[in-house]
């Protein structure tokens, strides 16, 4: 197939079926030299970007939202289209007809959209209530389903964050194909696929994808309208840089629109856009500074992307995240470097527009990297704190060389895998529930398997375990099956068409577990292990305290007595959940990440025999324990180095802080020690790292002034925030953390 | 063998080029009155650890070393326990680790000269850029670590020479000059490292119930510090 909007383009089988890859492996053009080519922001994107600016200071005004529609249910051509300063936008489309305007999205669930409303001062519209009286949402029908054992571990918070409520998210449209092909194309790839399942004999599993289908195709041609709203055409491929951006981004709007996932992650676009833009700047039509402009308004609108949350999510998921995650750079199969110019573009915007947490810009880091654009990395982290590092040399060889982060961590081939999102369940106080032999001194609740009170003076190392094995069994089944449920009702009652119509019809799925509390239960173990550990009691004859003497290793120095038992315990962890089976045959994957939601599982977690008094945080992720690393940063990167991918295929999350003074005396030299540090982190086949170079003076000024830093920006637990946007309490623990500074 | 050390830092970048893994040792012969590291003094304290169990945590350490790194003993003085770290070092060197010393060079014998064999980089403190000035405030003559560094010139081992800036001590111009002028004597000299006097250290003191000989003095200001680095790389 032919069109005249590819001309200029190298031809490949990418024209004869959907292959965005195969179009950038056709068509890009690799870059390996340094920034110095780099456009400053126009006037015109300041004066935009100042004009954005003063509605984030009125929205923080408003306390964090600033304006809610409670009349309109959110989906592609619900709302007029909204602009932030019509004239002298250059990228358009809103999710609302305003900036900063929430919409309300009941189909995950009504009850958080009503309680959403009801915590910013506002009341979801009778008109809603109404629409949805007789509507099974996707929260319905999970609550239908859900057994006595589910809810318990839900109330009981051992199994928390579960998507049962809201949008499960963690989905990435291939948003490039609307751009590369144009929606007529999709379509009519779509129709063709339909027609092909219903030549054959159909069970439960073709039925759902023929109805899926027909939904996908139906929202192709919502995306179609919503565009015309704005005055575009998006039937056709995209003729320039302008309107590949811009038709790339009408697939995203769409899909947030329609979605209000956890995490609405954008992909891998930044390469893609590239090819365009050296197309048109060869043609003579677009300059370096017009480039510039086009990926900064591009960027100004995921800035502006909102969606409605109520307190209790934002405990969970402090900050008011979208996840809008964009990979940059990694390496192609072939060995070329996918660093192109835009590369730099999307990551410069973080000076033209300023630091942000959104979106969420990871940096897929090989050691092939060209020197340059490594460099260039480290700089950005140490001047913005706003990027994260992901290993592409661990996981290319795993999704090839066209695959995207979701979330914070979950890789996925982009278009081709997707992900059933399942938050994660706490070891930390599953080890007291074994060890209390079923019950729950937090919550004063029985569960799982009941037997005797674990009855010693001193505990057992081997003891312990076996016993904590059989709850591991247990909730591990438990697990899976309430993730089942979910994703039964999510496919039934929310699906995500716009997205999945983004996707080829068939599809591999992951099914994402995780788990929270991993080095409190290392540290433990080890100290149970190692040292002296005597449980305490109280009067209902329940250990509600340990006392612990002696010493024992702890996870984060780089030894392997405490270190191997955190890398066994995810062993463990998804060697148990591999036995039960999931719904539509996903693939069981496992994270070690908790968002914010360490200062959470701490709060509903007893003391632990590691020295850790009741309800105090967890660290977050993967981390170490706050200061209880004794012999610098880099052995405590290689603690969590050892944690195996091939266990933890959902992503090892590491939040990493050290001061500028611990990275060396120059600019020079904290930028080529970051690489090194890096180069070093990702040899020993670590998978992720949040890097903030700062000084904890900076964020105990930002405590208390929080006006005076509305732009502070630190990465916390494989995503950014804007500090001040977090709730007190997760500042205090981000405080708290460990800051790795020199002697 | 078996060393005493005080801690091990895997990251260090201020000690030496490169990202450094750092090995303080136990055990000092001076008793410097800016001295920020006390707890290091006793030859008594400390941990003993084989050098064996060093290199293992060395060799974990590497994929972070790039092109400039490596290791770095510091101290206490690492002179004080020559062979131990010489022990040590050879091991750096059979597998191609960057070995540097950080060093007061105020012991010179048969085994501080086996440790130079093995030793890729010295960071030499020149305290005080006159005898009188050492023998007040460290203890020992200026004739020692000048022949320390003549053994480093005679070798041609890489040297950075690094001062103290103390208020009243050594932030003066003569000072500086005389420092810019051993540099210039001695070709093994790469680069000159001011480091201004910092007070963090009180605490220990504190908690030693020792006094900080020089907790009364100011920390230089920055705008100090940048005219002395100036000077020190004028003509």
């Amino acid at each position: 197939m032919k069109h005249k909007n590819w001309d200029g383009f190298r031809p490949g089988i990418w024209q004869d079926e959907i292959n965005v890859r195969d179009f950038i492996q056709q068509n890009y053009s690799e870059y390996v030299e340094d920034d110095k080519f780099l456009a400053k922001a126009t006037a015109r994107t300041t004066a935009l970007m100042k004009k954005v600016e003063s509605l984030f200071a009125l929205e923080r005004h408003y306390g964090g939202v600033l304006d809610v529609d409670t009349t309109t249910v959110s989906s592609l051509t619900a709302y007029a289209p909204g602009f932030i300063d019509k004239e002298n936008e250059i990228i358009v489309g809103l999710q609302t007809n305003r900036p900063l305007r929430r919409g309300v999205n009941p189909f995950g669930g009504i009850r958080m959209v009503r309680q959403a409303c009801k915590a910013y001062g506002y009341e979801l519209s009778p008109k809603v209530e109404e629409e949805f009286r007789y509507r099974t949402t996707h929260n319905d029908g999970v609550f239908r389903a859900y057994t006595d054992e589910m809810r318990a571990a839900r109330k009981c918070h051992v199994i928390t964050g579960l998507p049962d409520a809201y949008g499960r998210g963690r989905i990435i449209g291939d948003y490039r194909r609307v751009a590369l092909y144009g929606v007529d194309k999709l379509i009519e790839e779509k129709t063709k696929d339909k027609k092909a399942i219903g030549n054959n004999p159909l069970n439960t599993e073709q039925i759902r994808i023929t109805e899926e289908l027909f939904q996908q195709i139906n929202f192709l041609k919502f995306m179609k309208e919503m565009a015309a709203m704005y005055g575009f055409d998006i039937s056709e491929p995209a003729s320039c840089a302008r309107e590949a951006i811009q038709w790339t981004y009408f697939a995203y709007l769409g899909a947030i629109k329609e979605q209000n996932g956890a995490a609405m992650s954008l992909g891998r676009v930044s390469t893609f856009f590239d090819i365009y833009i050296e197309r048109d700047i060869a043609a003579g039509i677009l300059t370096e500074e017009d480039a510039q402009e086009l990926i900064d308004d591009f960027v100004i609108k995921l800035r502006v992307a909102r969606h409605l949350r109520t307190p209790e999510y934002n405990e969970l998921f402090g900050g008011d995240p979208m996840w809008i995650t964009e990979a940059v750079g990694g390496m192609s199969e072939d060995g070329r470097t996918l660093v192109t110019k835009s590369s730099y573009r999307i990551l410069n915007t973080l000076y033209t527009l300023g630091s942000s947490p959104e979106p969420n810009l990871t940096v897929l880091w090989s050691k092939k990297l060209p020197q340059a654009f490594k460099k260039f990395c480290a700089k950005v982290s140490a001047d913005t704190d706003s990027i994260q590092y992901e290993n592409d040399d661990l996981m290319r060889p795993i999704y090839g060389d066209d695959y995207a982060i979701a979330c914070c961590v979950s890789a996925m081939k982009v278009g081709k895998q997707m992900q059933f999102f399942g938050a994660r369940c706490n070891l930390a106080k599953l080890l007291l529930i074994a060890l209390n032999g079923g019950y729950d001194t937090t919550s004063d609740m029985h569960i799982g398997p009941q037997m005797p009170v674990l009855d010693c003076e001193k505990l057992d190392y081997d003891t312990v375990m076996e016993r904590y094995q059989i709850y591991l069994q247990w909730l591990s089944a438990l697990y899976v099956n309430t993730m089942n449920v979910i994703h039964y009702m999510h496919d039934k009652y929310s699906y995500e068409k716009t997205q999945m119509a983004l996707h080829d019809t068939f599809v591999t799925r992951f099914m994402a577990f995780g788990i929270a509390g991993l080095s409190v239960v290392a540290d433990s173990l080890s100290a149970i292990k190692y040292a002296n550990v005597q449980p305490v009691k109280n009067e209902q004859g329940f250990i509600t305290d340990f006392i612990t003497t002696g010493e024992f290793p702890k996870y984060g120095n780089d030894d392997d007595r405490v270190d191997n038992i955190a890398k066994d315990m995810a062993h463990l962890m998804i060697t148990e959940l591999r036995k039960t089976p999931t719904y539509r045959d996903a693939i069981h994957t496992l994270s070690v990440l908790t968002i914010t939601s360490n200062v959470s599982y701490g709060k509903h977690t007893g003391a632990t025999p590691d020295g850790r008094k009741a309800f105090e945080p967890f660290a977050p992720g993967a981390n170490p324990m706050h200061n209880r690393e004794e012999n610098g940063a880099l052995a405590s990167l290689n603690s969590v180095a050892k944690i195996s991918y091939d266990d933890c295929r959902d992503g090892i999350s590491n939040t990493f802080s050290i001061t500028p003074d611990a990275l060396g005396h120059s600019e020079e030299e904290r930028i080529s020690n970051l690489v090194s540090i890096l180069d070093g982190y990702f040899g020993k086949m670590a998978h992720h790292i949040n890097v903030n170079v700062m000084n904890r003076e900076t964020l105990l000024k930002a405590y208390e002034n929080p006006e005076d830093y509305p732009n502070l920006t630190i990465r916390v637990s494989g995503y950014a925030v804007n500090f001040c946007k977090l709730s007190r309490e997760q500042q205090r623990e981000v405080i708290s953390r460990t800051f790795h500074d020199s002697l | 063998m078996i060393g005493r050390i005080h801690s091990l830092q895997s990251l260090g970048t201020v000690d030496g080029p490169g990202v450094r893994f750092v090995v303080f040792l136990q055990g000092c012969n001076l008793r410097c009155g800016c001295c920020h590291n006390p707890d290091t003094w006793s030859i008594y304290g400390g941990t003993e650890i084989e050098t064996d169990e060093i290199f293992s945590r060395v060799l974990r350490c590497r994929e972070y070393f790039g092109d400039k790194g490596g290791v770095t003993v510091s101290g206490g003085e690492p002179l004080l326990q020559a062979g131990f770290v010489t022990e040590f070092f050879s091991k750096c060197c059979k597998s191609g680790i960057n070995t540097c010393l950080d060093t007061s060079g105020s012991i010179i014998n048969e085994y501080t000269n086996a440790l130079l064999d093995v030793t890729d980089r010295v960071l030499l403190d020149i305290k005080y850029t006159t005898d009188k000035d050492y023998k007040e405030n460290v203890g020992c003559s200026i004739a020692k670590p000048l022949k320390f560094l003549e053994e480093l010139e005679r070798r041609q081992i890489p040297t950075w020479l690094r001062q103290v800036t103390i208020p009243t001590k050594t932030d003066d111009e003569e000072n500086i000059l005389r420092l810019r002028n051993i540099a210039k004597l001695h070709k093994c000299v790469e680069k000159v490292e001011l480091l201004p006097f910092r007070k963090m250290c009180l605490i220990k003191y504190n908690a030693l119930g020792i006094t900080f000989p020089f907790g009364d003095l100011p920390e230089p200001s920055p705008e100090r510090m940048e005219a002395l680095n100036k000077l020190l790389i004028s003509n």
